[in-house]
């Protein structure tokens, strides 16, 4: 645990001067590229150095503690708030009012007209755009068709982000930001959800999205960059910065288990609720050596380091606001 | 500036103010009310003090020195004295119902002139006569000439003018604030609609409603007052048209800025309780102070009630009225721009 500790500093100090770049697969410039982006709100900076870049079809995510400059990041490149320093390039540009026209954006907080049924919502926001996504397609992917008739404000929390992420979808955009998009949805809603955004990827969209969820991160990010304190601190593919960060896994057995004295073990170990916890470098030679010594493995648990560990173990265990 | 996504947003927020029945249904019980109350409970009757024209005074002249006028009426209470400066000019204030009397300050004959169907001038008339000793000279009654305006006549425009008014600036000054509020204009920020085809739309969507609450509550109250209009109905709904125009364009002012519906709500009565006071809303401002008088015609509902009324009372044309015309442009131009200009989707 030490050496993870002592692996934070120096990661953090590699870190502040990188630019993250999610791999060019033809020689094209990144879809989005952002540098040096601060933002201040008054005295409290909410972004203070963040670069990064994304390339075509892929899916970056955003991962933070609350108050970590997500959505501040998001709003920026999004166009919605004006960063104080920083540059943002699309397709290797500058944006320019046709950037609205190419991408689709799913806000964390936000609301629609009041009075206005999904069909009705669908086609105002339609006529908004020079061009614009099959309405009928749309309906059938977001799976609105039975709600078409229903008032805005009488959806349900999963129907409501279904029919945000139309609207997101509506013009056909080349880049989509997806700020939470399953905050608030059950099991159900948000496996579906998982699945539409993954045949969005599918068909090539670029995807930016924040999330606390690391099992969504996990399963729809090509990249992921662990935000804290208005900065990027950790950059890579989900595996790369679970193999980078938490090292090793966990196997608890009950104290039972082990006829032998613990202090024989040849790795480290703690003892908590009557099950002892053993911390290996590979499973396969932890579970050898485990066999050698005629342990009883038959009620073994093993742990694999997930995001969430990497996520613990960068971010810390602190609450935050 | 794209028609297309005007019309989108033009045509969503018509579909909010039709369904939402509470709002809807008041824009017309409102200024139906009013109607109804000052026509049947009051009379037409108001409670404030008589204005009584007096002839021929030039400026800065005594109102009573060798005057015919009894001394009892000239210290009457509740009796605020105007001068004008021959009878023609007091004679058009009568017949508008903005003095209650008119009085000949030098005849011999204790000439006066009164508004026939004005209720407060039958009042004001028996002050007068009773205001006489028994040995003197009566008084001589003189009726003003042509058509005389009937105080529900007079007040009609008002009361359309401010309903006009209250919907303008609440229904969009106090919604874009909502709006903002809630994230529907960030969601409507992150499409290529501009702020300028945003505000036009809102105005013209409340331009449309406004006429057609304007239309809907004309003809029921016509049915029982049966208003004369002198005028051009054109003409008359033209200068409706233009006077919403800017009432609109001023809430859009207001509401290019903040998030707080309750500040908004405080400045949206700092500028309409003075508007509904001073613009001769309920009452004539005649008598007034300059000063208070040149406040007044900063307003645009000024302009918009006096155009109104010469239209309806006096039967002007639109040339006659285009002084008037061209200030509530001005207002809607510089009001518009200013809006696009300050306007912010988030902040």
């Amino acid at each position: 645990m030490i050496l993870w500790h002592k692996g934070k500093d120096v990661l953090f100090s590699t870190i502040l001067t990188r630019h993250f770049t999610i791999p060019c697969k033809e020689n094209m410039p990144p879809v989005l590229e952002v540098t040096h982006l601060k933002k201040m709100y008054r005295q409290t900076e909410a972004v203070a150095d963040v670069s990064f870049s994304v390339q075509e079809g892929l899916c970056l995510g955003l991962l933070g503690p609350n108050g970590a400059g997500k959505t501040t990041t998001m709003e920026m490149a999004e166009d919605i708030i004006q960063p104080n320093e920083g540059e943002i390039f699309y397709r290797g540009q500058p944006r320019t009012s046709s950037f609205r026209e190419e991408i689709g954006i799913q806000f964390q907080h936000t609301s629609l007209l009041n009075f206005l049924s999904v069909e009705e919502t669908l086609q105002t926001f339609h006529k908004l755009y020079r061009e614009s996504e099959n309405l009928n397609l749309l309906i059938q992917r977001c799976e609105l068709q039975p709600l078409l008739k229903r008032r805005n404000d009488k959806l349900s929390g999963g129907q409501l982000q279904r029919l945000m992420l139309a609207l997101a979808l509506i013009n056909k955009p080349r880049l989509v930001f997806l700020d939470e998009p399953s905050t608030g949805l059950d099991p159900q809603s948000r496996r579906n959800l998982w699945e539409i955004v993954l045949r969005i990827k599918e068909e090539g969209k670029t995807i930016i999205l924040t999330t606390h969820s690391m099992e969504e991160a996990e399963y729809l990010c090509d990249k992921i960059a662990i935000m804290d304190q208005g900065r990027v601190i950790a950059w890579d593919s989900p595996k790369q910065l679970i193999k980078t960060h938490c090292q090793g896994a966990a196997i608890t057995l009950p104290r039972t288990a082990f006829r032998l004295d613990l202090d024989r073990l040849p790795f480290s170990w703690k003892q908590k609720d009557g099950q002892i916890i053993l911390e290996i470098d590979q499973i396969h030679e932890g579970l050898s050596v485990l066999l050698n010594l005629d342990v009883d493995i038959s009620e073994m648990s093993i742990h694999t380091p997930n995001l969430e560990d990497v996520f613990i173990h960068l971010t810390g265990k602190q609450l935050r606001d | 500036m794209n028609l297309s996504r005007m019309w989108a947003m033009f045509v969503a927020r018509n579909y909010e103010f039709f369904r939402d029945r509470a709002a809807f249904g008041w824009n017309f019980a409102f200024p139906f009310l009013i109607i109804l109350g000052f026509g049947f409970i009051f009379g037409g009757r108001e409670y404030q003090e008589f204005k009584v024209g007096i002839f021929p005074i030039e400026a800065g002249e005594e109102f009573f020195l060798e005057s015919s006028v009894p001394k009892a009426f000239q210290n009457g209470r509740y009796l605020e004295f105007i001068p004008f400066l021959d009878l023609q000019s007091g004679e058009s204030k009568l017949r508008h119902q903005k003095i209650d009397i008119l009085i000949d300050r030098n005849s011999p004959t204790h000439a006066y002139w009164i508004n026939d169907s004005s209720p407060k001038g039958y009042i004001v008339e028996q002050l007068f006569l009773a205001s006489f000793k028994t040995n003197e000279t009566q008084a001589e009654r003189q009726l003003i000439q042509g058509l005389q305006v009937r105080y529900i006549d007079w007040l009609f425009p008002g009361i359309l003018a401010m309903n006009m008014m209250f919907s303008a600036l609440w229904g969009v000054g106090y919604v874009v604030v909502r709006y903002r509020k809630n994230g529907t204009l960030k969601r409507l920020k992150a499409t290529p609609l501009t702020a300028l085809e945003y505000l036009s739309a809102q105005m013209f969507s409340r331009i449309f409603l406004l006429m057609f609450t304007l239309a809907v509550v004309w003809l029921g109250s016509d049915l029982i007052f049966h208003f004369q209009v002198l005028g051009n109905y054109a003409s008359l709904a033209f200068v409706f048209f233009l006077g919403g125009l800017s009432l609109c364009s001023m809430g859009l002012v207001l509401a290019a800025r903040g998030t707080s519906e309750e500040f908004t709500s405080g400045i949206l009565n700092f500028i309409t309780w003075p508007m509904m006071f001073l613009s001769e809303v309920w009452f004539s401002m005649e008598g007034a102070p300059n000063w208070l008088q040149n406040l007044a015609n900063v307003f645009p509902l000024t302009h918009l009630l006096t155009a109104a009324r010469k239209i309806m009372n006096d039967g002007a044309s639109l040339s006659e009225v285009s002084t008037e015309c061209f200030f509530m442009t001005l207002v809607t131009l510089l009001c518009l721009l200013l809006a696009a200009y300050l306007f912010s989707w988030n902040e």
